[in-house]
């Protein structure tokens, strides 16, 4: 009995869980992309983690005004918390969209998406400026240092989300797409939704926490 | 190359045994423990040691009976059996280095919390607030109202309780003799308690890089009976004021001292009945002449070295924030210098010359 | 962006395609040639790392001498530091896995080359950046763990702080980007067969690596960027008068800075995994107990991280806790050793040199993790933290345990890599030199710090006992000098005219041994397919497992009824990472301008890179004439 199995015969019993692609063999059935983006807001919670760990460590630390209490707006900053919740809403919207083809609508709803962030960060900037006009600014005292390092750093993100939307929508437009190309439209999503959390938590941590 | 092996595994455990215990005694050695805390922290090392040498002893025992007796023969070709492993084993060799940090861990814990706990200074207790600055070291001493640096005092067997602050960046206060270091934070008060029972002058030094000078920031603790602690408190409380001497070189210095501004950045309580110069980050120089060492612990305080010290500071320790108050080439900086110098040692032995006058015991107020 | 290869879109540059020259080493991304640059580069940092150590321990060698001013020390053990963390030693680690793990995995490069050579770039240039500092008015003096508040702009007005802030801040991102291209290609891209519990150690071990990779760099990214904002803009993170907190930087500092040491010693464990079994002719012994330990490693690095701090005061609950913690990650390491030993037993043992290697790492990383246990004793740690005790632990660790370990790996795979063997015998000497050089440098060390020795410090009191194990360690420094000329002889040597290696010259078990040394470009001519752990050594020796032996490089054929799709060069990698670099310049010399220029030239290369595609060819070796 040859102590080798067939050198040239068809596929073996080894085992095989994964897929064939047009890239290639793969040992399972998430896209590259897919598990990229996984990994990277992984690590971007540590990011995150430790800019909310350090607005925690200074809370109540500041030696000068003004303080929290003295400009945060909950009102205010509670519509623009439910303007990126409902863009979180559209993204899936959009994504539905496009894994059917209805293309019309999936650039519609994508386009909700960068409109509806930019009308975050809109009313970021907005809170920005009030904040600098009551005396805040980053080197005013602790609170305005983590504080604005921390929502700025969100703010980046968002403003790269929407610029990445707007982008891949003008592609939409430049040459065609499909539902085949909906896995990158995935991942803008998990981004999208991952940075929706974070406001979340920021939300919490900043705003909500100074008023219980 | 087998033997190679062997010889070298012995070598290396032999200097262990050998140099373990009496040859690393020294003055800032924790080999050579002088109060509680360093003892126990010097204890807690030698039984982890004591039992690190059978399981270093194992490892290498074991890799050098593979080495000869599984060395491939000449000639020999053949294939070993392909052992996977063996779960027995496994779980052997896990459950022993359990056990053996069971057996480090207890002591280990006990340890902490008798050497590390929050203790509130109470009788008995010599409270220090200790701020370090780049690069020397600022002793206050609450209980008593006075200020000194770079030396600190403490009776014998009484418990030294400190109060650590910095007042730039990270400094930490050692002195390997009487126990381990704690870090000296801005914004953060540490504390560290350090107790002697031998009477001595021990060494410190600072253990956390401070930039610059950091190699340079040292100190000097003097354990002393509790009579001569007293006398040294006395002195501080009550400076002796001294404006003339017999010594033509006290008169010239202490005129040099205000006239090149020494006195706008040392604090000096000899100098001048209740007048307050000095700022207070900078060193406070009041009985300077009781002091052992000069520059924060670099030189022994004798005339030489503390009129080469001001008359050029960066030659003994670059770096520093003393300015050089002579140029390089003025003919009387060397005459000068050394009649601040004589000026500044005289300083508190005037008490000290007093108090030899009394029957008191002298104790252990050091020396050079 | 879609599968489609050859997007007409109005590029800037024209995808490069060269395969050999210069420029198709600017422009390349494949996993071979990055796996080069990389292990080069780390050995120019590595060289000049020991040059900067060969300067201090000259100074140490007497008390009292001043050959370096004490700002010159300051900065000499900064950069030896940040050179041996950030620029030699990991990144050998990465070179090697960039190498390697596509093969021994049977893929044919990592899963987004493009990031792959992105990460190079980065982590080289930004090394390159800091070392500019010692011709531009200092290099930092702050220690390789950069403590606040000697970092702020009062302590540390030069820009030494800046450009050691700005160049790991970049090369950091290098690191982490690779991590994830590491984790996506092993969990994506295994052959088929290929479970994971059928992955070469090497292999599992840069997948737990790169994990450690993305969740410890972030910390240590917001550090940098903390930093590099109190001193541009103002901001007030470490700034004392502020109220701020210099210990928040320790804290975040060594959340990445305890895992980044097991991302150092992972793959050298790997490593080892792969060339103690090798030269033993034997299976590792106890492989799922070896992952799982490893596995174990990983998770308790990140929960060790305040051993570093005992001494700042956080209180004895608190040091209690991570003092139990460090105690229990020396476990899962030591039953790793005795695995090994496991390995050797039984076996048949050749004496190779990276066997030699191996066996020195065994022995002095074992003494590394014994005075690791001693340290993790906070109360016998209060008195040698920040003393030659611990220099001697982490280089006894570090040094013997990785350094050690990649001179022997240099050895075990530059056959693969070249096609060439290296001289043994002189390999041989050179090891002898190093290793008595090594210990004669170090383990005086631990004598010092106990007989009261700082660290930190360019002299030390003279006549408290420290002259001896001074001269000592200097003295090592000539041996273990004398190693490392012989040892990069032997290399330049072996480069010219050394003895030709064969596919498999030390009858391997991994698949990396199943190509042709230097592989090919597309590394396998056809898909391989394995059926068992050492794929390749079931083949060639089937009568020694128990499993029905399949030809790896042949049973995998109808994987590739497309051909081989080689991904393409790009200009957009370098470019992007010039870009960050001149940027960088630009705001540690407050030239917003320059700045702003190069920020917008790299948002144009990231759009530049995601619409120029993949790009590339399909390729057919065996009708190009396969190379088995």
């Amino acid at each position: 009995m040859s102590a080798h199995a067939a050198d040239n015969a068809a596929p073996v019993q080894t085992g095989n869980r994964g897929v064939l692609t047009a890239h290639g063999w793969r040992s399972t059935r998430l896209p590259d992309v897919k598990l990229l983006m996984w990994v990277f807001l992984a690590s971007d919670c540590m990011f995150f983690g430790s800019l909310i760990g350090t607005y925690l460590a200074y809370h109540n630390r500041s030696l000068v005004g003004p303080f929290p209490i003295d400009v945060l707006d909950i009102p205010l900053t509670t519509v623009s918390s439910f303007v990126l919740l409902m863009s979180s809403f559209l993204m899936v919207l959009a994504l539905h969209a496009l894994r059917i083809n209805d293309i019309p609508k999936f650039r519609l709803w994508t386009a909700g998406v960068a409109l509806f962030g930019s009308i975050f960060l809109g009313f970021q900037v907005y809170e920005f400026t009030h904040f600098v006009h009551a005396g805040l600014t980053v080197h005013q005292n602790l609170f305005g240092t983590t504080f604005f390092i921390l929502t700025g750093t969100h703010g980046i993100h968002v403003t790269v989300g929407v610029l990445w939307l707007l982008a891949f929508l003008i592609q939409s437009y430049v040459r065609p797409i499909n539902s085949k190309d909906a896995v990158y439209l995935e991942i803008a999503g998990l981004y999208w939704h991952f940075v929706d959390i974070v406001w979340i938590v920021i939300f919490t941590v900043v705003y909500l926490v100074e008023f219980v | 190359m087998r033997i190679g092996w062997l010889w070298r595994a012995l070598p290396g455990a032999a200097l262990m045994f050998v140099l373990s215990g009496c040859a690393l005694e020294g003055e800032q050695s924790v080999f050579s423990p002088v109060g509680p805390l360093a003892s126990e922290q010097l204890g807690l090392f030698m039984y982890t040691w004591y039992l690190s040498i059978p399981v270093f002893l194992l490892v290498a025992g074991v890799m050098v009976y593979v080495l000869v007796r599984y060395r491939r023969r000449r000639g020999d070709d053949s294939i070993p059996g392909q052992t996977h492993g063996n779960v027995l084993l496994e779980v052997v060799w896990t459950t022993i280095p359990v056990i053996i940090v069971i057996l480090i861990a207890v002591p280990t814990v006990r340890s902490i919390f008798r050497t590390q706990s929050f203790v509130e200074a109470g009788d008995g207790d010599v409270a220090v607030t200790v701020t370090g600055y780049q690069w020397w070291w600022k002793f206050d001493y609450p209980q008593y109202g006075i200020t000194t640096a770079n030396e600190l005092h403490v009776p014998v067997g009484a418990r030294l309780v400190l109060d650590l602050e910095s007042g730039d960046v990270l400094h930490a206060f050692w002195a390997p003799r009487l126990g381990g270091k704690v870090d000296l934070i801005p914004n953060q008060d540490n504390q560290l308690w350090l107790q002697a029972n031998e009477p001595g002058v021990y060494y410190g030094q600072c253990a956390e890089l401070c930039l610059g000078a950091h190699a340079y920031m040292r100190f000097r603790i003097v354990v002393e009976e509790q009579e001569a602690f007293e006398r040294w408190v006395a002195s501080f409380q009550q400076p002796v004021v001294q404006t003339v001497s017999s010594d033509p070189l006290f008169e010239q210095g202490r005129a040099l001292f205000a006239q090149k501004g020494c006195i706008g950045c040392h604090a000096l309580d000899n100098y001048a009945e209740g007048v307050s110069y000095g700022q207070p980050q900078f060193p406070d120089l009041t009985n300077f002449g009781l002091r052992n060492t000069v520059g924060a612990g670099v030189l022994d305080a004798t005339l030489d070295n503390v009129a080469q010290w001001i008359m050029d500071p960066q030659s003994v320790k670059p770096g520093n924030r003393m300015p050089t108050l002579w140029a390089a080439d003025d003919p009387n900086r060397e005459q000068e210098a050394r009649a601040i110098a004589a000026y500044l040692l005289s300083l508190g032995t005037q008490q000290r010359a007093a108090d030899a006058g009394n029957t008191l015991a002298m104790g252990a107020l050091g020396g050079n | 962006m879609a599968a489609s290869t050859n997007v007409a879109k109005p590029a800037l540059f024209v995808r490069p395609t060269w395969q050999t020259g210069l420029l198709s080493w600017l422009t390349t991304i494949d996993h071979k040639k990055l796996g080069i640059l990389y292990i080069t580069s780390s050995f120019l940092f590595l060289a000049l790392a020991s040059i900067e150590a060969f300067i201090m321990r000259l100074q140490l060698m007497r008390p009292g001498q001043d050959l370096v001013s004490p700002d010159a020390f300051n900065q000499l053990f900064t950069m030896h530091g940040v050179s041996m963390v950030f620029l030699a030693i990991m990144p050998l680690g990465i070179g090697f896995a960039n190498y390697f793990v596509p093969l021994m995995i049977g893929a044919r490069d990592l899963a987004f080359p493009r990031l792959n050579a992105f990460g190079y770039w980065v982590y080289a240039f930004g090394g390159l950046m800091i070392y500019t500092s010692f011709f531009l008015g200092g290099a930092p003096d702050i220690g390789w763990t950069g403590y606040a508040p000697n970092t702020t702009l009062s302590a540390n007005p030069g820009l030494g702080v800046d450009f050691y802030m700005f160049g790991l801040f970049i090369s950091g991102i290098g690191t982490t980007a690779t991590g994830m291209n590491l984790i996506v290609t092993i969990i994506n891209m295994r052959a088929p067969g290929m479970t994971f519990m059928r992955m070469p150690v090497f292999v599992w071990m840069m997948l737990i690596t790169s994990f450690m990779i993305i969740f410890a760099f972030p910390p240590l990214t917001v550090a940098f960027l903390q930093v590099i904002l109190d001193r541009t803009f103002g901001t007030l993170f470490y700034v004392p008068s502020a109220g701020a907190l210099p210990i928040l930087w320790q804290h975040l500092f060594w959340i990445f800075g305890h895992p980044e040491v097991y991302i150092i010693i992972l793959p050298a464990f790997g490593l080892i995994s792969e060339m103690i079994p090798t030269f033993s002719r034997k299976p590792l012994f106890g492989y799922p107990v070896m992952i799982l330990a490893s596995i174990l490693i990983a998770f308790m690095g990140f929960a060790v991280w305040s051993h570093h701090m005992f001494t700042t005061g956080l209180g004895p609950v608190v040091n209690t806790a991570f003092s139990l913690t460090s105690f229990i990650i020396g476990i899962p390491t030591g039953v790793k050793i005795f695995n090994w030993l496991g390995t050797l037993w039984g076996g048949s043992i050749r004496f190779t040199t990276p066997l030699m290697y191996s066996l020195a790492f065994i022995i002095t990383f074992t003494l590394g993790g014994i005075t690791g246990i001693m340290v993790a004793m906070p109360t016998f740690d209060a008195q040698v933290h920040d003393t030659y005790f611990v220099v001697a632990h982490f280089h006894y660790a570090m040094g013997g345990g990785a350094l050690l370990t990649f001179l022997g790996g240099v050895h075990y795979w530059f056959p693969k890599i070249t096609g060439k063997m290296i001289d043994e015998r002189m390999g041989k000497v050179a090891f002898w030199f190093i290793v008595i050089g090594f210990h004669t440098i170090f383990f005086p060390q631990h004598l010092a710090g106990l007989q009261g020795m700082p660290r930190r410090i360019q002299t030390y009191p003279a006549g408290i006992g420290l002259e001896l194990w001074n001269f000592m360690s200097t003295f090592g420094t000539f041996i273990m000098g004398i190693g490392l000329v012989i040892f990069a002889y032997n290399l330049v040597k072996a480069f010219r005219s050394g003895a030709p290696a064969g596919n498999d010259p030390w009858d391997g078990r991994t698949l990396e041994w199943a190509t042709s040394s230097p592989p090919p470009y597309y590394d396998f001519a056809v898909q391989p397919v394995v059926n068992s752990l050492d794929a390749f050594w079931a083949y060639k020796h089937p009568e020694t497992l128990h499993v029905e032996a399949i030809d790896p490089r042949k049973a995998g054929k109808e994987y590739d009824a497309h051909g081989v799709h080689i991904p393409g060069q790009s200009w957009y990698p370098i470019l992007g990472s010039l870009a960050i670099i001149v940027g960088s310049y630009g705001l540690i010399y407050d030239n917003l301008v320059l700045a702003i220029v190069s920020g917008v030239f790299f948002i144009f290369t990231v759009f530049g890179w995601a619409f120029e595609g993949v790009g590339g060819h399909h390729l057919h070796p065996e009708l190009e004439g396969e190379r088995a």
